[in-house]
């Protein structure tokens, strides 16, 4: 007998391989929500990149990111230099923050990371680095022990204050708990902000419980709103994770695109080569 | 077919007269033909027999693109990361070369993977072709090296941390590990200096040694032949009268050249699609990790290597430690890849190809296969990805406690190789192929 099925078998194994998929490890934290960004979209790319200089460049830098790239998203080095740029620099420098590193270590406890790729190196089998920003940006709460006076259920403890909040509004972290996973399960669907399940276990009458703690984002009661409603604020938040999905990688339209012109060439080369083999080997039994 | 063989080398075109002027002072044709054009290959070549030519495409593929990477990278800690952000974006085409250059990485260990497979499936590695199978396995060795050692160049965390733990290995060997471990380095830890070092071995040495083994890979293979699927020795067949050739030999020339061809641009049909549309593929050829700059103070969590050493990771970590030294795991990860070289010896199967082999060597092979397959899943992932036993083994971990019976599994298939492969029922390999 030959081989035929174990060959088979083989192929199909080596194609396993080659596209295992990435199996999701619980990940700690809430569960990361999409993104509703398209790359497509200037007008919140645009938003997102003025978004962007206007508070996140104060502390962060994009330093692998130069502002004459901004083209891309439909501006003239004229309109860069007038509404993007605050600290002065030409039109061709990287992107960096005025803020000295040393001061924002005592400040923050830890220097403020660039943000240039932020939006690839966050990504994981929990979502694309983009899903992590955008849930990131809308997971701060009010926290009187934290030293800036904000915390964060998705990055817990972080030196960051809500830097967002003037338009955001305070926020406050609100728990249910519940007897059943199935009732917490329930909750943490229904909710519509940023929510995470904790198993918490406590010794009651001597015996082991298990309890199940929704924590949710919810406006901080007896505080002004937002300048932004809510929805405002999620769509602000989207148009700047669409910025900066696109300064993690600016050439990515270029590159599908590329990529498609590159495989329709591929293809009419295939059926040349293809009908070339068959020819030689006509004459080979 | 005829016309092309009977072509005078002489003759009154200006390219023949060229051809002769060098032929005169340089074997030029002689070269040619002897390893390429007038080379006799069985006709019968199938699927797995792309992976040699789609393997020296690619090593052409990484040392173009790596040539003009060279032209804008900083081996510097302090300006590498910046540098490849640079390519990336302010080099004008800089993306593609990059990205071509990272997802031919990861091709070129598939296209080397398959082609080995292929030797295991049809005996490729048999006597007479038992130094051709050595000198692949020189460059296999070579390759890991050269992946290993540009790895760091990017200079993220993954780089950073992956390379710290594999230097840390050669520290755990008794009496010189550290001393050693710090020569290598060049420091304490891994850093400029290191990133320096790699930098030369990975554009220059090892490069240059793996051009000269593949150059005594490809003439061992013209001197003794190659195999095929079924196992036949067409030398050792007699002459058809007409053409002078081996019965079921073929000229590489046109025939393989065109049928290689065809196998190019399926590869890069396939490549393409990755590096176009998937240029990570899921973190797997790109890290994510790895877009976040070296740091020697902040240890990542969890750190993998690439998915192409991950079936040696876990057979490292599998194995548990001993007087509190990692040394028999860092033994074990190094007799797993050397006993590939002792397989001609092993194999003592009358036939050599899978198709005239029993059941017992083919459900060996196939375990083998599922074996390497979960050892590369495991690497990847942190030990505690499939959770833990009850009390009842002690709370061990399940992702270990398969990993160390996979790691059995892997070396049984060639401790009992010598054994299964004799008792083994087989069937005559034909006269002729089918």
């Amino acid at each position: 007998m030959r081989s035929r099925t174990l060959n088979s078998l083989a192929r199909l194994a080596v194609c396993a391989m080659l596209f295992a998929p990435v199996l999701a490890s619980a990940a700690e934290g809430p569960r990361l929500q999409t993104a509703p960004i398209n790359s497509h979209d200037i007008a919140s790319l645009q938003n997102g990149a003025k978004l962007f200089v206007n508070y996140c460049l104060n502390c962060h830098s994009a330093g692998y990111m130069r502002y004459n790239r901004l083209r891309d998203l439909g501006l003239t080095e004229q309109q860069i230099t007038d509404n993007l740029i605050f600290t002065g620099v030409k039109v061709g420098e990287l992107m960096q923050t005025s803020m000295d590193k040393k001061d924002a270590k005592e400040w923050f406890g830890v220097a403020p990371p660039d943000l240039t790729v932020t939006a690839r190196s966050r990504s994981s089998a929990a979502g694309s680095g983009a899903d992590w920003i955008y849930t990131y940006l809308r997971a701060f709460y009010r926290d009187s022990s934290r030293p800036t006076g904000w915390n964060n259920l998705v990055f817990a403890n972080v030196g960051m204050p809500h830097a967002l909040w003037q338009l955001n509004g305070q926020q406050q972290l609100e728990e249910q708990v519940f007897d059943s996973e199935h009732a917490a399960q329930a909750a943490l669907i229904a909710a519509k902000t940023v929510s995470d399940l904790e198993e918490a276990r406590e010794v009651k009458d001597g015996k082991a419980v298990t309890r199940y703690v929704v924590k949710s984002i919810k406006p901080a009661t007896g505080t002004e709103a937002g300048t932004l409603s809510q929805v405002e604020y999620e769509n602000a938040v989207a148009d700047l994770v669409n910025y900066m999905n696109y300064m993690a990688e600016p050439s990515r339209l270029e590159r599908r695109q590329i990529g498609i012109y590159t495989l329709l060439v591929l293809g009419l080369l295939f059926v040349f080569v293809f009908a070339l083999k068959r020819a030689y080997w006509k004459d080979v039994h | 077919m005829a016309a092309l063989d009977k072509r005078p080398i002489t003759g009154a075109g200006p390219l023949n007269g060229v051809l002769t002027w060098i032929d005169a002072r340089f074997p030029l044709i002689s070269l040619w033909e002897e390893q390429w054009g007038k080379y006799v290959a069985p006709k019968n070549f199938n699927f797995w027999y792309y992976f040699g030519s789609l393997s020296a495409f690619v090593l052409v593929l990484q040392i173009v693109t790596g040539i003009f990477l060279t032209m804008n990278y900083k081996p510097d800690a302090a300006q590498a990361f910046a540098s490849v952000e640079y390519i990336m974006r302010d080099v004008w085409g800089g993306w593609i070369i990059r990205y071509m250059h990272s997802t031919g990485a990861s091709a070129f260990f598939i296209c080397v993977y398959l082609h080995m497979f292929r030797g295991l499936l049809y005996g490729s590695y048999r006597k007479p072709r038992e130094l051709l199978w050595i000198f692949g396995m020189l460059i296999y060795l070579s390759l890991m090296a050269e992946a290993f050692f540009g790895y760091l160049l990017p200079w993220g965390q993954m780089s950073y941390w992956g390379a710290q733990v594999i230097v840390n290995l050669f520290s755990s060997i008794p009496f010189i590990g550290e001393d050693l471990s710090i020569w290598i380095r060049g420091d304490y830890v891994v850093s400029d200096a290191t990133l320096n070092r790699f930098f030369a071995f990975h554009v220059i040495a090892i490069p240059l040694v793996l051009l000269g083994l593949v150059a005594a890979h490809l003439m061992a293979l013209h001197e003794v032949g190659s195999s095929n699927p079924d196992g036949v020795e067409i030398k050792k067949q007699p002459k058809d009268p007409q053409t002078g050739l081996p019965l079921d030999g073929i000229y590489s020339h046109p025939y393989y050249t065109v049928k290689d061809a065809l196998g190019v641009v399926v590869f890069l049909i396939v490549f393409s699609a990755i590096m176009f549309f998937l240029p990570e593929m899921g973190g797997y050829f790109l890290e994510y990790n790895n877009f976040i700059p070296a740091d020697p103070l902040k240890t990542p969590p969890h750190i993998a290597p690439v998915w192409y050493f991950t079936p040696y990771y876990s057979i490292l970590r599998a194995i548990p430690p001993l007087f509190n030294s990692q040394f028999p795991g860092v033994l074990a990860m190094g007799l797993a890849t050397m006993i590939l070289f002792l397989l001609p010896w092993l194999d003592r199967s009358p036939v050599k190809s899978i198709r005239y082999k029993g059941p017992l060597f083919k459900s060996a092979l196939a375990v083998f296969v599922i074996v390497f397959l979960i050892l590369g899943y495991l690497g990847t992932e942190p030990t505690n990805v499939w959770g833990q036993f009850g009390p009842w083994l002690a709370n061990a971990d399940r992702a270990t406690v398969v990993a160390r019976i996979c790691t059995a599994l892997y070396f049984l298939f060639f401790f009992l190789m010598p054994w299964y492969s004799r008792r083994d029922r087989w069937q005559p390999e034909p006269a002729r192929l089918t």
